[in-house]
């Protein structure tokens, strides 16, 4: 029997925005599907999303939604969690809006390993402004502001937030779609900030500039580029470049935000 | 019984005012002249439960403070001149999202780093236009210790009441001076808190005004689920671009703040010998003080001077102003810009009266001696 995603999705708000051939619905679907693993009340859940093509998945899911301003997801979900500890905080989002304009937010909501899990699609590009360059773009690639290739150095999200202090980093791609559900119910179930990265595509405004001539080349490169963190600890240095490793990159248990907070208004009560 | 008093920094009244006002949320970045806000914060809302954060910016902050407030908690974010620009993305947010909140802008001069420790009312057109779009604004200026502790709670009122963010606005002298207070009793200020759905969570709609034109607010992490978006949207608080929908949204969102009643609520002026005045001073707060100095003086040597002082800047108080300007000759505006409200006092005044201006931008107050001269001028 086909997976029942209608009773999570808000009745009348499909068909969505995003164009034939893009991995964002496949996470969308992975996302639901590990909402129901994990039995999240969607009342008590809230799902916060910055500005791009990504972060329309809070208008589609029937919860407590927040679709904020550009890069600002992560911020509005820590005075969400905040104020409300016991709800399940969920960010989705782009590459750029998370990691550019948005870059302060995720490394210090990373740091401060506030319980949240943030589900945020690589697709290397801002999609919905028509394909400018993010700090993901692979370097040399092309984009409408770097039609003579992208001189930039690329940014590795998931190192990024292992460094900035996530306790929980998982990657995995929109190829992989069974995988998605599985890193995201792990990401809700760790307590402490979870980011799951998921290596994406974009094949109108991305796919088309950088020779991919259709969407099943995008899919068969999200295919080749995965190395399961396992297989990796067994290749060269030169076999695994131009991989991803995917899967659990890095867990660590390390005190969450709130429970802290909780122990200071404990102390401040008793002072 | 006697009632509490103590001697108390402006900034200080501010966080116990936020208090009394039932502030459970402070999102903060560090900035001179505010700071002290955040740290009296830091202290007592964890003792009643309540929650304290230093975010990684400002904007951050911003987010963090509509986040909370979204969560139900009556939240609060304070800052200054360079603090408050960066927050102007999220107040916007907050006006179109109709997320209560209130900012302090505790003001300095500018533009940008400015003279941190010297006082402006430079940031008082910022309050009102500083976010992009057409927006109402409700923006107060205290000009005591005392009027900071009252305001900030009448602040929070009208946040909660007009489902809006409200700016308290007051410069560095009044921020950092200390003053005599005593302490409200419980219920002796008015403690607003924002309206309830009556709508079951089947039928609610965020932003459905066909009961009010302010909508009630359901918190997240209650019975209620909804969207909540910063794009134009329908009463259902989905995207739209119907131009009809848009249009009709964009305009009940500045009328429930814009049109008469609610403005008779929100306007908040004092009047000082303005009965029988020939010249009236328009001032608020800290060179409010000096014009009231300098009133006394001249009523002395029998010239009819009065002091108009706003307590609401906005919505600016249009009607009694065009009142005045038909009563005497001249409206001094005094402030410590280069004339921000004057352009209000000139719009309402039309030319029916004259409408000298001091201003000074040098990080010195306006003293007494600079208004008696300006009024003996204008007579």
């Amino acid at each position: 029997m086909a997976y029942d995603y209608d009773k999570s999705l808000r009745p009348g708000k499909l068909p969505h925005i995003w164009c034939p051939g893009c991995g964002h619905g496949i996470v969308m679907k992975g996302l639901i599907r590990a909402m129901d693993t994990c039995e999240l009340d969607r009342k008590n859940t809230a799902i916060v999303s910055g500005i791009g093509c990504a972060s329309r998945i809070s208008g589609y899911i029937d919860a407590c939604t927040l679709h904020t301003a550009h890069g600002r997801a992560a911020a509005f979900a820590t005075g969400v969690k905040m104020a409300k500890p016991e709800m399940n905080v969920i960010v989705v989002g782009g590459d750029g809006d998370g990691t550019a304009i948005g870059g302060n937010h995720f490394i210090h909501a990373c740091r401060r390993n506030i319980d949240m899990t943030y589900v945020i699609m690589n697709n290397f590009i801002y999609g919905m402004t028509g394909g400018q360059f993010s700090p993901c773009t692979p370097t040399g690639d092309k984009a409408s502001t770097t039609v003579y290739g992208n001189p930039d150095p690329v940014f590795d999200i998931s190192k990024l937030a292992i460094g900035a202090g996530a306790t929980f980093v998982a990657r995995t791609t929109a190829f992989h779609a069974t995988q998605i559900d599985k890193l995201i119910a792990e990401g809700i179930k760790h307590k402490g900030m979870s980011i799951i990265e998921v290596i994406d595509d974009c094949p109108t405004t991305y796919g088309r500039r950088n020779q991919f001539r259709s969407v099943i080349d995008m899919m068969k490169r999200l295919k080749d580029m995965a190395v399961p963190v396992a297989a990796a600890a067994k290749m060269t240095a030169e076999q695994l470049d131009g991989k991803m490793l995917t899967g659990v990159l890095h867990k660590e248990v390390r005190p969450e935000y709130t429970e802290q907070y909780a122990k200071i208004i404990d102390l401040a009560k008793s002072a | 019984m006697a009632k509490k008093v103590a001697l108390l920094q402006g900034n200080d009244a501010c966080a116990q005012g936020a208090l009394y006002a039932g502030c459970m949320f402070f999102g903060g970045y560090p900035i001179t002249p505010s700071t002290e806000i955040a740290e009296v914060l830091s202290i007592e809302l964890p003792k009643r439960g309540g929650k304290f954060i230093q975010m990684e910016d400002e904007i951050g902050a911003m987010a963090s403070v509509i986040g909370a407030s979204l969560a139900g908690s009556k939240s609060l974010t304070a800052s200054s001149g360079p603090g408050v620009s960066l927050k102007q993305e999220l107040i916007g947010y907050a006006c179109i999202a109709e997320i209560p909140c209130v900012i302090i802008n505790v003001m300095r001069g500018g533009p940008s780093t400015g003279m941190p420790t010297g006082p402006g009312q430079s940031d008082v057109q910022q309050a009102r236009w500083g976010t992009h779009g057409d927006h109402a604004t409700i923006a107060v200026a205290p000009a005591s210790v005392q009027e900071i502790f009252s305001e900030t709670v009448r602040a929070f009122n009208l946040a909660e009441k007009y489902r809006m963010p409200v700016q308290v606005l007051y410069d560095e002298i009044v921020g950092h001076m200390r003053e005599r207070i005593e302490f409200p009793e419980a219920g002796e200020l008015e403690v607003i808190d924002r309206t309830a759905p009556t709508d079951s969570p089947e039928d609610y709609k965020p932003f459905d005004a066909s009961k009010s034109d302010v909508p009630p607010l359901a918190a997240f992490g209650s019975d209620y689920k909804f969207h909540v978006t910063g794009l134009n949207k329908a009463a259902d608080g989905f995207p739209t671009t119907k131009a009809e929908l848009v249009d009709a949204e964009e305009r009940r969102q500045i009328s429930k703040v814009e049109k008469p009643e609610a403005r008779a609520d929100i306007e908040s002026n004092e009047e000082y010998l303005t009965d029988d005045a020939e010249v009236v001073i328009f001032a608020y707060g800290s060179t409010s003080r000096s014009a009231r100095y300098a009133v006394n003086e001249l009523r002395k040597e029998g010239i009819k001077a009065g002091l108009f002082r706003p307590i609401t800047l906005w919505p600016f108080p249009e009607n009694r102003i065009a009142e005045l300007a038909k009563q005497v000759k001249a409206i001094v505006v005094a402030e410590m810009n280069l004339g921000q409200m004057l352009l209000e006092v000139e719009r309402v005044a039309k030319g029916t009266c004259a409408t000298p201006f001091i201003g000074r931008v040098d990080g010195e107050p306006i003293n007494p001696g600079q208004l008696i001269a300006q009024v003996k001028e204008a007579l």
